[in-house]
């Protein structure tokens, strides 16, 4: 690996008495096309007490890397190379690649324990969190552990992870749990060995940005406290700020740099490291951008004041005490998902609608579409009131209405080409009768959104994430709508292709002017698009302002907390904003 | 005789009821037991219905047998002859009351005639019950674990040949083997003459023979109903045995592949214990629910099975009535047989929410 | 940044492949036809097998008249009347039944029976099973909860009965050729379009709130549109799968009907349920060539169609799909 920087050592080990080393580790599968390389000569190793990061995009490799150090890789990977783990206390080091089936089953738990990315999947739901920490304490046990004995120390554990009330909790089931309980007792069972080396595979994407930060502060502990070693694998380079002492960055199957955090942020040497870096939005960019796009939306209104177009004036949208119940079932009460917002959003603006999980945010949009029943207040959208609103009364304004999806996966018909799927507003609201007609203003909109007009001709399943999510854009702007919902469109695609899109929408919005509502669970991204920003917290609208407000000056608690749990790419930045969330948690 | 298994075996481990916490069970179980009803009212409607296309069941039964103005009398005096919604509500009324009418063949009350063979057909469920559970459970998950390797081959052969098999032509095979060929089984029936004598005296008779037997005190009776139950058993099981081993082997497959399976794996589990317990558990949940829709199978295959062994259960009667157009006897039977497959099913789902804490909390 | 990766095999930003128009329609994407390139190892050999035996059964039902040595209703040729119950060998290659039938011919002639009743069931319950599956499943409301309820309880009971109960109300018993045909395929589709109903409706329903459909229903599409381009062309995909499920469903339900006495008359037909009828005596006197054949000719195609079906079924669940493991580089 000639293109590696390593500036943490000179020697070719930089770690002196690692828990973990990897040389040369090349893993390849088996895969329909033939052979895939996933891993491609990765060298790597973990001291002892060290969080060593792993960050990359997808299908840069490191998850791979990962799972190959306890041995768990499907039967179609082969993997060549070292895997060298030793116990917590040095002592006899064994190459995970050539051990034995029987040494690798002690190897598990004991030197090298897992967190995985989706607490909900890793825990058996059939088991209570009890049995299962126990199973693993039965598995290595060198004498007959008895249940009571066994049961204490997960009780312990449990109560050590931050899980209240273990003594009751401990004979729970998985779902009895939350998200971010059931991530702790994932790290519970990992750290009831006392493993030399933990291995966190991406812990907190499935997280809200709140309860992930609780989650690093755990995994702080399992090192300051516990005294494991940890490798974090993620794709999020606030996660790696905030935690890690040491980073390597995968690209393609490659080690592409390694070095200590303070240095790879602030001195990124290799030019994807720098892209990488340059692609994280960051809080408070978003600012200038809002003042520029205030300016030409002004300058428009005046153009066509003078044209003497008569462009129908009023907001978009404007939610009055806007609540949304979802019915339940059986006669019992229903779910309150949108509980009393009001907001509006006026012509050429963009709102960026923010919240965690369960906020209401994506039911706001899908009712704004049409998609989802208003039950109490007033929701006018283009001038049309929907509380009460049928289907086919909908039907004319919906040319006016683009919507983006947060899957690009499932957002297309897997039976009709690109081209047929952006060309189905223009049948429907006679742009054309058929798709031959249709296609000249099919491809100008592809090159609007930067795709070749050949691949109109292609398949859903033939288009990376990224291009599948731009001739979404394509389709949801080909009848030019005055207004465009945006549901999470990013926070399915790597970062860097998260940036691409996301400059790609500005263009077009400045371009055509159509008004937005804009959702994610990140401030920064919505700070980065937005002339306003909401915050919904439960269900409830907690504030409202422009970006510098909330942002600069946020007054609800929730706003100040969400906005203090967001890691930033900067680990010294992040160790100060990690001591203002602690002292908002307090 | 249905292979209805192979397209919807994996029911998703969580019912939709289940989702809110709090009195979750006890609503389950009765909006559970409640859809029974519905399922039982169409089958009856449906099978009173078509038993009617044919004409009135005594004309079906006897047309042709009698003069035309006794038969006639007769249809007016069973009130036949009024209007068939009116027919139905009578039908349905006598119904609630457990009257289930009385034969036109061999004019026997059709409650007596369902008591008495119900017992037979009962007992050969149960058996071909547990020779498919003992052949098909642990198979499966043996195929499940070694999947795509030459053990998984022959036994997914094995399987398919299972059900690829008329039960009746299994039956014959079965016979012409170890009763003709090697001459270890009897050939037909449910106890040698003797037997039958001896059970026929007992006074308080269950009906299954297999408990009479041991009532009875007689040393070879006991070995003698055994030996006539294995051949019927066999090919019964072996056909739902076949349906539970692909089942048990894809839930297996389906749940070894679930990330708390590797996360066990990561904890230094054993793999024997990984199948035995992370695998096998969660995927219990769909492999009962889909079970309990054999019982379907189990009882269609049991009417095949008891004509080519001449077990004289329901299912042996039942075609004997259908040869005689004897609609009233049919229409009980079926009824009856609804009414099993329904709570069968509604226990089974019993089962499977207790398993799943899930629903249970 | 190149970071975008398409799926493998297409490059995108590749300029000659993109250009490339790509055909509407090829061979290749046939249903089994794909699967066949698709699979590998066990599974291929599995599909193969399947394929071939069901192809086998095809032609000699095509070509019955030309391999059958007598008519399947045959008696007696120019030499006479046939013997009963004669041990196979000599002019009858299999023997004859217990009523002067070759049974070598009335297999042979069973595969026209068997394929004639598994097209018009199949057909039939195709055709009503997936309109009302489509219609049920995404429209909603009371019409799908009453059908729901009324074909789960259908789905819930014996088939075999209900077969048996629908023949008798369609043609008394029995009957003609054609007459007995399309009473057995009739009673077979009133029993599987519940299946068919189910399978389909579940596809609809899940398809339903994919969100290609609900992009649908934003741009404006009208309901009859979405059902007819976006839903039914997605939910059909599984039906090559049940297709030969419900084949070999039938050919069994068939040979149950024809066992109990309920099928076509041996004059009409050949048909190997009521031949293994008449053959259960001939089981107990050691007579077993009027029973193994037509037993192993039911066998045999059920386990070719199954063998489609269950490929089928393992390359469209990724779960069980299954990949060739690489070989190179060291251990594990």
């Amino acid at each position: 690996m000639s293109t590696v920087h390593d500036r943490s050592d000179d020697s070719d080990h930089p770690v002196s008495d690692p828990v973990l080393e990897v040389r040369d580790l090349a893993i390849t599968f088996a895969s329909d096309a033939g052979p895939v390389r996933a891993v491609d000569g990765v060298s790597l190793s973990v001291g002892r007490g060290e969080v060593l990061a792993v960050v990359g995009e997808s299908g840069s490799g490191k998850t791979v890397t990962a799972k190959s150090v306890l041995g768990l890789l499907p039967q179609t990977a082969t993997s060549s190379g070292v895997i060298m783990l030793s116990g917590r206390d040095g002592g006899r080091a064994d190459d995970v690649v050539r051990v034995s089936r029987n040494r690798l089953r002690q190897l598990r738990g004991t030197d090298a324990a897992m967190v995985f990315q989706e607490p909900s999947t890793a825990l058996n739901p059939v088991f209570t969190v009890g049995w299962q920490i126990a199973e693993g304490l039965r598995a290595h046990a060198s004498g007959r552990l008895s249940r009571s004995e066994a049961r204490a120390r997960a009780v312990d554990i449990l109560g050590r992870v931050g899980i209240p009330d273990p003594h009751r909790r401990v004979d729970h089931y998985p779902h009895q749990f939350s998200g971010g309980q059931k991530q702790r007792i994932v790290i519970a069972m990992a750290l009831v060995l006392d493993p030399g080396l933990i291995i966190a595979d991406e812990p907190t994407t499935a997280l809200d940005v709140t309860v992930q930060a609780e989650i690093l502060d755990l995994l702080r502990r399992c090192r300051d406290e516990f005294g494991a070693s940890i490798l974090l694998i993620t794709h999020n380079l606030g996660v790696v700020a905030d935690l890690a002492d040491r980073v390597a960055v995968m690209y393609q199957g490659r080690v592409v740099e390694q070095a200590d955090a303070v240095t790879l942020f602030a001195h990124p040497q290799e030019e994807y490291t720098q892209r990488l870096l340059a692609a994280v939005p960051s809080v408070g960019q978003g600012g200038e951008r809002a003042r520029v796009r205030a300016g030409e939306r002004a300058e428009r209104a005046e153009r066509a004041a003078a044209a003497g177009e008569t462009t129908p004036s009023g907001p978009v949208i404007s939610a009055t005490d806007l609540r949304i119940q979802y019915p339940g079932r059986l006669g019992r009460p229903g779910f309150l998902a949108v509980d009393g917002v009001s907001f509006t959003v006026g012509p050429g603006e963009v709102l960026g609608l923010v919240g965690e999980s369960g906020s209401g945010k994506t039911t706001i949009a899908r009712a704004v579409a049409g998609l989802t029943a208003v039950t109490g207040g007033s929701l006018r959208v283009l001038g049309t009131e929907l509380n009460g609103a049928r289907e086919r009364a909908l039907r004319p304004h919906r040319r006016d209405l683009g919507f983006v999806f947060q899957d690009p996966a499932s957002s297309f018909n897997p039976q009709l080409t690109i081209a047929e799927a952006v060309a189905e507003p223009l049948i429907i609201h006679g742009g054309g009768r058929h798709l031959a007609a249709a296609r000249a203003r099919v491809d100008e909109m592809l090159e609007a959104v930067q795709l070749p007009a050949s691949y109109g001709d292609r398949f859903p399943h033939e288009l990376s994430g990224g291009q599948r999510q731009r001739a979404s854009l394509a389709r949801a702007l080909v009848l030019r709508p005055r207004l465009l919902i945006a549901d999470e469109p990013t926070s399915a695609l790597d970062v860097s292709v998260q940036a691409r899109v996301l400059e790609l929408f500005t263009e077009l919005q400045r371009e055509l002017g159509f008004a937005a509502l804009f959702i994610s669970h990140d401030l920064a991204v919505v700070d980065l698009l937005s002339d306003r920003i909401a915050v919904l917290h439960r269900g409830r609208l907690v504030e409202e302002g422009t970006g510098e407000q909330i942002l600069g000056a946020p007054e609800h608690p929730y706003t100040r907390r969400l906005l203090a749990s967001l890691p930033v790419p900067d680990p010294q930045l992040q160790a100060q904003r990690r001591a203002e969330f602690r002292a908002l948690s307090d | 005789m249905s292979t209805t298994a192979l397209t919807e075996e994996t029911v998703p481990a969580v019912t939709p009821t289940s989702r809110s916490a709090g009195g979750g069970l006890g609503r389950y179980l009765v909006v559970r037991f409640l859809l029974i009803i519905p399922t039982v009212f169409i089958l009856v409607t449906l099978v009173f219905l078509l038993g009617r296309t044919t004409g009135d069941p005594i004309t079906a039964a006897l047309g042709g047998r009698l003069p035309p103005a006794e038969l006639a009398a007769r249809v007016r005096a069973a009130g036949y002859d009024r209007p068939l919604l009116v027919q139905y509500g009578d039908y349905l009324s006598h119904l609630l009351r457990g009257d289930f009418g009385t034969t036109i063949s061999d004019n026997r009350p059709v409650t007596q005639v369902l008591t008495t063979y119900g017992s037979a057909t009962l007992e050969l469920t149960v058996y071909a019950l547990v020779v498919a559970l003992v052949i098909g459970i642990p198979l499966g998950m043996v195929a499940g674990y070694l999947r795509d390797r030459w053990p998984d081959a022959v036994l997914r052969v094995f399987a398919i040949l299972c059900y690829a098999t008329p039960v009746f032509f299994a039956g014959l095979l079965l016979k012409l083997v170890f009763s003709t060929w090697l001459g270890i089984l009897p050939v037909s029936g449910r106890a040698s003459t003797s037997t039958e004598l001896t059970l026929q005296l007992l006074p308080n008779r269950t009906g299954i023979y297999l408990i009479d037997a041991i009532s009875s005190g007689d040393a070879d009776a006991v070995p003698d109903v055994l030996r006539h139950a294995v051949l019927p058993a066999v090919a019964l099981g072996l056909l739902t045995a076949g349906i539970f081993l692909r089942l048990v082997r894809t839930n297996i497959i389906g749940t070894l592949g679930m990330d708390y399976v590797d996360a066990a794996r990561s904890r230094g589990v054993g793999e024997l214990r990984l199948v035995r317990k992370h695998a096998y558990r969660p995927a219990l949940i769909p492999i009962i629910t889909v079970m309990g829709l054999q019982i379907a199978l189990m009882l269609g295959g049991a009417v095949l099975t008891e004509t080519t062994f001449e077990w004289r259960g329901l299912g042996f009667q039942l075609v004997e009535y259908l040869q005689a157009r004897d609609f009233v006897a049919v229409q009980g039977i079926v009824v009856l047989l609804a009414v099993i497959v329904a709570v069968t099913n509604f226990v089974v789902d019993v089962i499977a929410a207790l398993i799943d804490p899930r629903i249970r909390y | 940044m190149s970071a975008e990766t398409a799926t493998p095999g297409v490059a995108p930003g590749d300029g000659t492949n993109a250009l490339r128009r790509r055909p509407r329609f090829s061979w290749r994407r046939l249903p089994v036809v794909r699967q066949l390139r698709e699979s590998v190892g066990v599974q291929r050999v599995m599909l193969v097998i399947g394929v071939v035996i069901t192809a086998v059964f095809v032609l000699v039902a095509v070509f019955a008249p030309v391999i059958a040595p007598y008519g399947y209703a045959q008696l007696s040729d120019a030499r006479g009347a046939f013997p009963t119950q004669q041990a196979p060998g000599g002019d009858h290659l299999l023997g004859t039944t217990v009523g002067g039938y070759d049974v070598f011919s009335r297999v042979i002639w069973g595969t026209q029976t068997a394929l004639e009743v598994i097209v018009v069931a199949v057909l039939l319950s195709i055709f009503v099973g997936i309109a009302l599956g489509l219609v049920s499943g995404y429209l909603g409301g009371w019409l799908d909860r009453v059908l729901v309820v009324v074909c789960d309880a259908v789905y819930a009971f014996p088939t075999l009965l209900l077969a048996i109960v629908m023949s008798i109300v369609i043609s008394g018993g029995q009957s003609s050729k054609w007459g007995g045909i399309f009473a057995a395929a009739i009673s077979i589709t009133v029993v599987y379009i519940p299946q068919y109903f189910r399978v389909i409706r579940a596809e609809t329903t899940r398809i339903k709130s994919e969100a290609f459909v609900e992009a649908a229903k934003v741009i404006g599409a009208p309901t009859s549109r979405i059902i007819g381009v976006h839903v039914f062309r997605n939910a059909t995909r599984t039906l090559p799968l049940i297709f030969t499920l419900n084949s070999s469903e039938a050919i069994l339900t068939l040979a149950g009907l024809g066992f109990l006495g309920f099928g076509i008359e041996p004059t009409a037909a050949s048909e190997w349920g009521y031949d293994l009828n008449k053959s259960i005596a001939d089981v107990t006197s050691g007579i077993w060539w009027t029973a193994i054949w037509p037993g192993l000719a039911i066998v045999l195609i059920v386990l070719g169609i199954t063998l489609i079906g269950e490929s089928l079924n393992d390359l469209a669940d990724p779960r069980l799909r299954r990949r060739a493991r690489v070989r190179d580089g060291a251990t594990r």
